[in-house]
């Protein structure tokens, strides 16, 4: 039994793993002479201070949970649209108020100022 | 002699229809003699993807190659340069000697980097676009696999790049890294959602995911019945690529690399590579999706051609996102997000509820008026948004700052024609 | 064993041993990683399966959106968030022994099912085609109603998450 997911696999060992390979090669014929000087963090020339782990603000957790809820409900449209050429007008529109449900979402993020990067 | 002149007529013959279809010949002479030698047939298909696998990912890294020399080509000539010129005719060889040179470059770890997602991301960054050649289809008979999914693999496959740009970010112990990182996955994951809402439209109309399908139902190439998605499907892929003027992540004035500035030798050429093989992908992909894909005269018998109807188109896709590239200056974050958030997604979702019911009230056998009616529609949606945009966001007077300025060179203390008096020396 | 059951083993293995090591990260970001691999696992058992859409949905939607939802979740804080404390509790042989049991009576509930050594006949082509779970989705007499409830659910998602997120910053600006 031979499907188009073994040689999926396989393709995708060989794309993972030849980057992989050429890496390590490179590793192994480049010289390696480290001093504290040269492996220290590149911030401008200017001694870092603190720790890199800065904290972030709350806009990227909520353009990250827009982009989750558009990403759920366009897994969820996929399936209609294969089936596309062979529903009915009234299928369609079903799909259509499925649509306008997320736009009033995103209407609503708009005026609450969420889609604002400040 | 009639039989010499047979024979070397059937050879002609031979090679004839080799070039017309070289894979489908290769695929049954290596079968044949993989059987020949005794091994069973799950073997030789393991064998056969083996080696299919690892020419079209050998290629794809080889092609990068060109697609470098060819950018800086092209950039050079925007910018009324000569671009490389030296090593080869035309500068060809240029990037195999920077190939060479980034080879033999130490690798410079940055003290207190988390050492496995550090090492690991630019072999997800790079492994994650070579992926995407597997679905590519190239020709009718020449592509690595057309899954059924092939569609929603392209944008599972995107979310393992986008991994890597968070790895390499948080492994790289660096506040400019770790910004620049985030910078660049809030800036993917929010072109995703347009790019994603427009791709339902090629689904709706080929009815299958599968991008050998699409490729091949495409009568009518796409661009036509949905012209507006096309577009917002090539700004999104443009956004993708973090290519200018969506090139936020690698803002040299404010991020001074992005998320790859601690990187060095072959692991910084693992992203650039990326970077590269990404923009030609994503010509392809609109080139399958939009442009026909491989649908030409003749490609259907003769599969080579569709291979070269496919390259001419995705190189004229291509060579629009280097003119942009080159001629477009950046956005700001604020701006890009707002342009996303705030015009191309509703475009969007408008263009999608909107086709979908237009295209199902016109019997599909008319083409013509199929076309007359989309293209009408697309229009009056582009010119509602545009006068919307217009009236609801008017563009906002940046008032300016009259200040004196401090300037580098001083004003000249003699009068400009005391200094025009020596200028011109050619005899002298 | 044939090579399908290898590949099965392996990736079972790579999941759990991934999931083990979220639960047991000392720093929170290495979790994060660690559950991504879990949750690519979980990917490739559904490709396995042949559930092709499933397992590319997997991937899409649990490591494009949900697994770097959690990144920035962690990047909010403003500690490292690195766990220095001993991660075991006293009594942690009681937790142990309720688990034994409960993976016990699973395993005893399922083997005692007649139909586990069963293998059942392979689905027919047209039950895994998308087409009829799209036509079914918009079937009045189908799923139509759960179709439509889940946009509602993501609306509501939606409009509790910007309520929390942005409603408090505003608060705090005053």
């Amino acid at each position: 039994m031979f499907t188009d997911w073994i040689y999926l696999g396989i393709f995708l060992v060989i794309a993972f793993a030849l980057p992989l390979a050429a890496i390590t090669f490179a590793g192994v014929i480049s010289p390696k002479k480290p001093n504290p000087i040269k492996d220290s963090i590149y911030e401008c020339g200017i001694e870092p201070i603190g720790e890199s782990r800065i904290q972030f603000k709350v806009q990227y957790y909520v353009y990250g949970l827009i982009f989750l809820v558009f990403d759920v409900e366009t897994v969820l449209l996929f399936p209609w649209a294969v089936a596309y050429n062979q529903l009915t007008l009234f299928g369609v529109l079903e799909a259509v108020l499925f649509i306008a449900i997320l736009a009033a979402a995103l209407i609503y993020a708009w005026r609450k100022g969420a889609l604002e990067w400040l | 002699m009639a039989v010499i002149w047979q024979n070397i007529l059937t050879f002609l013959q031979g090679v004839l229809r080799f070039i017309g279809d070289p894979i489908t010949i290769l695929n049954q002479w290596l079968t044949g003699v993989l059987s020949g030698w005794g091994a069973n047939a799950t073997l030789i298909q393991v064998i056969l993807a083996i080696l299919g696998g690892a020419s079209l990912v050998l290629g794809g890294l080889f092609f990068t190659v060109f697609l470098i020399w060819l950018e800086r080509k092209v950039g050079g000539r925007f910018q009324d340069r000569l671009g490389p010129n030296r090593v080869g005719p035309w500068g060809l060889f240029q990037p195999l000697a920077d190939m060479v040179k980034i080879f033999t470059k130490e690798y410079i770890t940055p003290t207190g980097a988390d050492k496995i997602p550090y090492n690991l991301a630019p072999v997800l960054s790079v492994g994650a676009v070579l992926a995407v050649i597997a679905v590519i289809p190239f020709a009718s008979t020449i592509f690595g696999v057309n899954i059924n999914v092939g569609v929603v693999y392209l944008m599972a496959v995107g979310a393992i790049g986008e991994l890597g740009i968070i790895m390499a970010g948080l492994g790289s112990n660096n506040k400019y890294a770790l910004i620049a990182g985030f910078r660049a996955v809030a800036n993917l994951i929010s072109y995703e959602v347009p790019m994603v809402l427009v791709l339902l439209i090629p689904v709706m109309f080929s009815g299958s995911l599968g991008m050998n399908d699409i490729a091949r139902s495409q009568n009518v190439w796409y661009i036509f019945l949905a012209p507006l998605s096309a577009a917002i499907f090539f700004i999104a892929s443009i956004a993708e690529n973090s290519r200018a003027p969506f090139d936020l992540i690698e803002a040299d004035s404010e991020l001074v690399a992005g998320f790859n500035v601690e990187y060095s030798g072959l692991k910084f050429g693992m992203f650039y590579v990326a970077d590269f093989l990404h923009s030609a992908t994503a010509a392809l992909i609109f080139a399958t999706l939009f442009l026909g894909g491989w649908r030409g005269p003749g490609a259907e018998s003769i599969p080579i051609l569709g291979f070269i109807y496919l390259s001419v188109k995705a190189t004229v896709v291509y060579f629009l996102i280097l003119h942009i590239r080159f001629t477009v200056p950046r956005f700001r974050i604020d701006q890009m997000m707002n342009f996303n958030w705030k015009f191309l997604t509703p475009l969007a979702l408008v263009v999608l509820a909107a086709t979908a019911v237009v295209d199902k009230a016109i019997p599909s056998n008319l083409t013509a008026l199929r076309i007359g009616v989309n293209w009408i529609v697309n229009i009056a949606i582009w010119v509602a948004a545009d006068r919307l945009v217009r009236v609801v966001a008017p563009k906002r007077v940046v008032p300016e700052v009259a200040r004196p300025r401090p300037l580098a060179r001083p004003p000249l203390a003699n009068p400009p024609q005391a200094a025009a008096e020596h200028e011109p020396g050619g005899e002298a | 064993m044939s090579a399908g059951q290898v590949i099965f083993l392996l990736v079972g293995a790579v999941t759990l041993g991934s999931g083990i090591a979220a639960v047991n990260a000392r720093k929170m970001l290495h979790a994060a990683l660690w559950l991504v691999l879990s949750l690519l696992g979980v990917a490739f058992i559904f490709a396995l399966l042949e559930a092709s859409f499933f397992a590319v949905v997997q991937v899409l939607v649990y490591i494009g959106a949900i697994a770097i939802l959690i990144i920035f979740a962690v990047m909010l804080s403003r500690s490292s968030l690195t766990d220095e404390g001993t991660q075991t509790n006293p009594r942690w042989w009681l937790a142990a022994l309720g688990l034994l049991i409960l993976f016990v009576g699973i395993c005893a509930a399922i083997l005692l099912w007649p139909k586990v050594t069963s293998i059942p006949a392979p689905l027919p082509a047209s039950a895994t085609d998308l087409a009829t779970l799209g036509k079914e989705l918009v079937n009045p007499n189908g799923y139509l109603v759960p179709f439509e409830l889940s946009s509602i659910l993501l609306l509501a998602t939606l409009v509790g998450a910007i309520y929390t997120a942005v409603e408090k910053k505003e608060e705090i600006k005053k």
